[in-house]
């Protein structure tokens, strides 16, 4: 076996990629506005959002099938998108994965992998498509046709291609999107090693959470066209910086509260402390994120809930709880304490750290 | 070889090879019947004929469109109508030959001496042997009458060779009554007007329909090919101004760079050792009157023609379209 | 460890900045669309520029006398030749595409047999055979003893029936390429939704396949709007019997070519309006039928699919040809010689020369086209297919006269710096032939192109984009092998159809230069039509060539 080849290594840790408040949009409909974010060399970075949030749009400008109408891409310190001004695709070193792969159906699987590998050797072609189909785990499938694959191993092929000529940026738009749930979580962690392993910097689209939580380093997470946070998955989960995220990502519910004089907040489910909003003062109304993880069953707790709903998990079970003001809220426990419909448990807060929103403004 | 004349071909080397002996012709009367006569000419005189065949119309917009630097010595029809047209529209030279004059009658040539015809095309009548008696039969005009009823067949309008003979007859009678004439005709009407002559005869022949006009050689053709047809040539107005008959001929090109090889050619094609191979190719009449016709024309008999220069076939042509346009004659 | 292979360094990235194509004032692809576009405009204008002056009288009688019935009749040829070659080419492109039936795989592709014979010779044929005096007729009367009453075949009827069995493979063709790269599912999800197969099919198959449809119908009625030989056959007046009579019989081509004008402008129209009528709909479609995917008609139902299949081609092909066959071993001992290996070369030559030549130019003009969705060059692509709805003389006479002013202007320079007296330089040699069909059959060769290239998805072109790959390379390694099956019905078709041209090959062919089309029109301007059966046999035999290929690469893609 041949050493496999070395992509070129860029400086690790510096920005490779560079978005600058840019604008983006069709026929007079703005779809992107001014939306910034930074992407370290070597990191995962991912966009998520609903469909419609402008995800792909972002995306297709860094690659530069679209324009921008305002700010700036900047790749690897050279400005590629300004007004007017766009470096075309070819000239970005940018390796694309699309979401229906849009692999080239009269090419062999081996073809497809070397077409992006123009001026290189023959030799070092051939070197470089089998390791390739070797770290996406096809090494044997290299004289097959597309057609001739599954989902998966299309999709893997898609990767294997864009990967090829070293780039020094890897989009993924929605990769997973047209394979079953299994198979997604599954190549979402293969793709991630992959692309560790390669050390590539890779930009991801999706609206699924799951695949982002399972590939990314960095999450954005976007709606109608506006950044609302960049984060890690924790601190997105954890820490979210509005309702919007705090709703889309993972399971839980709001439960209304008033901020005390000492800067905590009460809640019908007891006293609770934390982040309050800057601009909250006592007697300020607030919502309280509670996450199913926040709810711990406890026999011994005074206080209790209704069974309104279950979800079996294997491990845990997701139980739907009505607190006696019909106020509904989420608990997930170990699924040995498997309860019936309509039973009480008792229920108490394991929370660290309260995620308050202020009420009046949120009610949109 | 092959090779090399697809190279000639993309480079026009073909066309442009002008060699002093060489006449250059543009036909719209077909390969096989030109074409013998072209070999008969260079195996006597050694002069090479360069020719291509194309539609009336056609020829006459392409040496309009080429101008000056038309290859074009000689322009071929086969009516006096386009060799008019053309002279009209000065793509055609005036050329003083006295053998021309002799051997082509004075009605068979433009006064001007720009073309002249070569072979006489007789339009005539012919008859269902065994549904009409010849005596019932006397004048083109006459078709029209209350007798022939549903019992006439005829070309379409839109052939020359019918615009010709009512041009002839506005020449004769004058417009208004030609189109009664050729209303009483469509009136008298069969069947829908054919797409050609051969399927008119055929159709008298058959009794779709009892007579009908075409030209005689049409007739030839069919008589050849099948001798039992209930068939016969009518000669119409003879005790009036005779038989419509028509020309194929020729007329030397304006800006013609062979100019005395092609007058050469066009005289000899007038002489008797030509004439037969003109006319009997396509059992035509010879327009010299001083050559014999072919054996089985000579069969249909003699007939008086009519001696109104052909010219005006192409002067009224117009004129006659519009009439069977107005007469509803397809 | 391995240094890394050339190109792939620190400094790939552009050191300043390219602007994007779309942007540049001088752009290929959008310039040789319009240099594709003006070739076919020039003689276009040279027809058009007669309307700058009426000419009055001939209107007038014209309006009066002429044109009302005329128009009644060219309208009910259209309507009647549009339904036939729908009716027949869709219904037969879906049984061999979707079902299965005893001999599917013999009609799919014996079914593009009737696009070797000319129309008109179909047309002689027929009247031959049925007309009062034919063999038909004739039996009839001897039968029967006396006149028996049969309907006309020299009528609207006869002539619809006739040119629906000469063009609706155009329709056949193009629409079972569609439905054959359509796939089952969505026709499975019209079933999963309650409608049964036949509905689903007029529900779903038939709109996806509305495009390659309305593709094939066009051709259809621009070749039925332009044709004067078939239906000078059956004596039934056209618009185009108009403007013939204007020019031939009224001597006046400014007329005709005014007349020739409301025709182009008629079909432009008519273009525009099918273009806007599916604007906002946006057809790629992946996936192909395999055999399991078929719908298997048996018993009676796959019978009489056979039946009507082999009715089509017998009516269509086998019968004509036959005929055709009967009536050259009449002629074939007189007239058949050397020769013909000369006229069967030029015909074969200038079909492919023609072909390769309008399949590179449609490639071209549909690349462009996607690339550069401007309205400028949008309008170039159809306006360069606008040549096939002009009668093909009034077309000729359009591309000679420009022909003969450049000759001339190259003379002029030839004697001016060179002293040289050259003639005509272009008219009369391929070069000047060559561009001449390609103005004639651009849309042929257009139509299939362009319908295989909306089949390709976008990101295809996107993918090769960020592979550097773009421009001339992207349509080298992507397009073009993807596009093999529509460019190679593009060749086929404009093969076929110059090889049956005979305005254009008449006038500007070069001296000598006779093809097998040369040849019939030789033969039937006298009306001998029997004997232009030989050349008519050569054609069809010579046509099956590029038929046979274009088979096998449908039957195996």
């Amino acid at each position: 076996m041949t050493d496999p080849i070395q992509c070129p290594v860029l400086i690790p840790g510096t920005p490779l990629l560079e978005v600058k408040a840019i604008r983006q949009g069709y026929a007079g409909q703005e779809v992107v506005k001014g939306l910034s974010f930074n992407l370290a060399q070597g990191s995962i970075g991912c966009l998520l959002g609903p469909s419609g949030c402008g995800k792909t749009t972002v995306l297709r400008g860094i690659a530069g099938f679209e324009p921008v109408a305002g700010g700036e891409i900047v790749l690897n310190g050279q400005p590629v998108s300004r007004p007017g001004f766009m470096a075309p695709p070819e000239r970005r070193r940018v390796g694309m994965v699309f979401q229906d792969y849009a692999l080239f159906p009269h090419l062999s699987v081996g073809d497809n992998v070397a077409f992006g590998l123009q001026g290189w050797g023959r030799a070092e072609r051939k070197l470089r498509v089998a390791e390739l189909l070797e770290v996406v785990g096809l090494p044997d499938s290299g004289k097959r046709y597309p057609h001739e694959l599954s989902g998966g191993q299309q999709q893997r092929v898609a990767l294997a291609r864009a990967l090829a000529p070293c780039p020094m940026l890897l989009l993924l738009d929605e990769p997973f999107s047209s394979l079953d749930v299994e198979l997604r979580e599954r190549l979402g962690l293969e793709v991630r090693d992959i692309l560790k392993q390669q050390n590539t910097t890779a930009l991801l689209v999706t609206h699924d959470q799951h695949e982002a939580f399972a590939i990314a380093d960095e999450i954005g997470v976007m709606d109608q066209g506006v950044l609302q946070q960049w984060d890690s998955a924790y601190n997105l989960y954890h820490r979210p910086a509005n309702r919007f995220v705090a709703d889309f990502i993972g399971d839980g519910v709001l439960v209304p509260g008033t901020v005390r004089e000492d800067g905590r907040v009460e809640t019908e489910l007891g006293v609770l402390s934390g982040e309050i909003p800057v601009e909250c003062k006592a007697g300020c109304p607030v919502d309280v994120l509670l996450r199913p993880d926040d709810v711990v069953h406890d026999d011994a707790s005074p206080m209790q809930a209704e069974i309104a709903h279950k979800a079996f998990r294997g491990a845990d079970i997701l139980y739907t709880l009505r607190l006696p003001s019909g106020r509904r809220i989420l608990s997930l426990v170990p699924s040995h304490h498997n309860h019936a419909y309509g039973e009480l448990i008792g229920i108490r807060l394991a929370v660290d750290h309260v995620v308050a929103f202020r009420r009046d403004k949120a009610r949109e | 070889m092959k090779f090399l004349s697809i190279l000639l071909a993309f480079a026009g080397l073909a066309a442009a090879s002008a060699s002093a002996a060489e006449v250059v012709v543009y036909s719209a009367r077909n390969e096989q019947l030109i074409k013998p006569l072209f070999d008969a000419y260079t195996k006597e005189t050694g002069v090479k004929v360069t020719f291509i065949t194309d539609k009336e119309g056609a020829l006459l917009q392409r040496l309009k469109a080429e101008g000056q630097n038309t290859p074009a010595d000689m322009l071929i029809t086969v009516d006096a109508g386009n060799l008019w047209e053309a002279a009209r529209e000065g793509l055609l030279k005036p050329v003083k030959s006295k053998m021309l004059a002799a051997n082509v009658p004075a009605h068979l040539r433009d006064p001007g001496d720009r073309w002249f015809g070569l072979s006489v095309r007789a339009r005539t009548i012919f008859y269902n042997t065994q549904k009409v008696k010849p005596a019932d039969l006397s004048t083109y005009e006459d078709l029209g009458s209350a007798k022939w009823k549903g019992r006439l067949c005829l070309r379409t309008s839109k052939k020359v060779y019918n615009q010709s003979l009512v041009a002839m007859m506005i020449a004769e009678h004058g417009e208004a009554k030609t189109e009664q004439v050729v209303k009483s005709w469509v009136a008298n009407l069969a069947t829908d007007p054919f797409p050609d002559d051969t399927k008119m005869l055929e159709a008298v022949a058959a009794g779709q329909c009892d007579v009908g006009i075409a030209n005689t050689y049409y007739f030839g053709r069919l008589m050849e090919k099948k001798p039992g047809l209930p068939l016969a040539v009518f000669w119409p107005n003879q005790k009036g101004s005779g038989v419509h008959v028509n020309v194929s001929g020729a007329g030397l090109t304006k800006y013609a760079k062979h100019e005395k090889d092609a007058l050469a050619l066009l005289e000899w094609l007038s002489s008797p050792k030509a004439q037969n191979l003109f006319a009997d190719v396509n059992l035509e009449y010879p327009v010299n009157p001083a050559v014999k016709s072919d054996p089985t024309v000579a069969a249909w008999g003699t007939f008086k023609q009519n001696v109104v220069n052909v010219s005006k076939a192409g002067e009224l042509q117009a004129a006659a379209v519009r009439l069977m346009d107005r007469a509803g004659y397809k | 460890m391995k240094e890394k292979p050339v190109s792939a360094g620190d400094d790939a990235l552009p050191s300043s900045f390219i602007p994007h194509p779309s942007s540049l004032l001088f752009d290929g692809w959008r310039l040789a669309a319009v240099a594709i576009a003006l070739l076919i405009v020039v003689p276009l204008t040279v027809v058009l520029s007669s309307l700058l002056s009426p000419e009055r009288e001939e209107w007038g009688h014209l309006l009066e006398y002429v044109l009302p019935g005329l128009l009644a009749n060219t309208f009910r040829l259209a309507l009647g030749v549009g339904l036939g070659v729908t009716l027949l080419g869709v219904s037969l492109a879906w049984l061999t595409a979707a079902c299965d039936f005893p001999g599917r795989r013999f009609f799919s592709w014996a079914l593009l047999l009737p696009l070797a014979v000319p129309a008109y010779v179909t047309a002689f044929v027929y009247v031959a055979l049925l007309d009062f005096t034919g063999p038909v007729q004739t039996w009839l009367r001897e039968v029967a003893g006396g006149p028996v009453a049969v309907p006309p075949i020299r009528s609207a009827g006869g002539v619809i029936g006739v040119m629906s069995l000469a063009l609706y493979p155009y329709v056949y063709l193009l629409a079972r390429n569609a439905f054959l790269t359509q796939g089952c599912r969505a026709l499975e999800a019209a079933q999963s939704l309650g409608y049964g197969r036949v509905a689903g099919f007029f529900k779903v198959a038939l709109p996806m396949a509305r495009p390659w449809i309305m593709g094939g119908l066009m051709l259809a009625l621009m070749e039925t709007l332009a044709d004067f030989g078939t239906v000078a056959v059956f004596n039934y007046d056209t618009f185009t019997t108009a403007i013939y009579k204007t020019w031939f019989g009224l001597f006046s081509l400014q007329g005709a070519s005014q007349l020739a004008s409301v025709l182009i402008l008629l079909v432009f129209a008519l273009i525009a309006a099918e273009q806007l009528s599916r604007r906002r709909l946006r057809y790629t479609q992946a996936g192909r039928h395999s055999r399991a995917d078929r719908i298997v008609l048996s018993g009676t139902a796959g019978w009489l699919s056979a039946a009507y299949a082999a009715l089509v081609l017998a009516v269509g092909f086998v019968l004509p040809v036959w005929q055709l066959g009967v009536w050259t071993a009449q002629v074939a001992a007189q007239d058949f010689d050397a020769r013909y290996l000369d006229f069967l070369w030029h015909s074969l030559l200038l079909g492919g020369l023609a072909a390769a030549i309008t399949a590179a130019a449609a490639l071209v003009l549909a690349y462009a086209r996607r690339q550069r969705r401007d309205a400028f060059t949008q309008i170039a692509t159809r306006v360069a297919t606008l040549g096939y709805a002009v009668p093909g003389p009034v077309l000729a006479v359009g591309i000679v006269i420009p022909l003969a002013w450049f000759d001339r202007q190259l003379a002029f320079l030839a004697k001016d710096w060179l002293g040289m007296e050259t003639g005509l330089l272009l008219q009369g040699t391929l070069l000047a032939m060559l561009p001449a069909y390609l103005t004639r059959f651009l849309a042929v060769g257009y139509n299939p192109v362009d319908s295989a290239m909306q089949r390709i998805t976008r990101s295809v072109d996107e993918a090769a984009r960020t592979f550097g790959v773009s421009g001339l390379a992207m349509l080298r390694r992507v397009h073009l092998p993807m596009l093999r099956g529509g460019l190679l019905s593009a060749a086929a078709l404009v093969f076929v159809d110059v090889m049956k041209e005979m305005p254009i090959t008449l006038m500007t062919r070069p001296f000598g230069w006779d093809t097998l089309a040369v040849r019939i029109f030789e033969m039937t301007s006298e009306g001998e039509w029997e004997r232009a059966a030989l050349p008519a046999v050569a054609l069809v035999l010579a046509g099956l060539l590029p038929i046979a290929l274009l088979v096998r690469q449908s039957e195996r893609a």
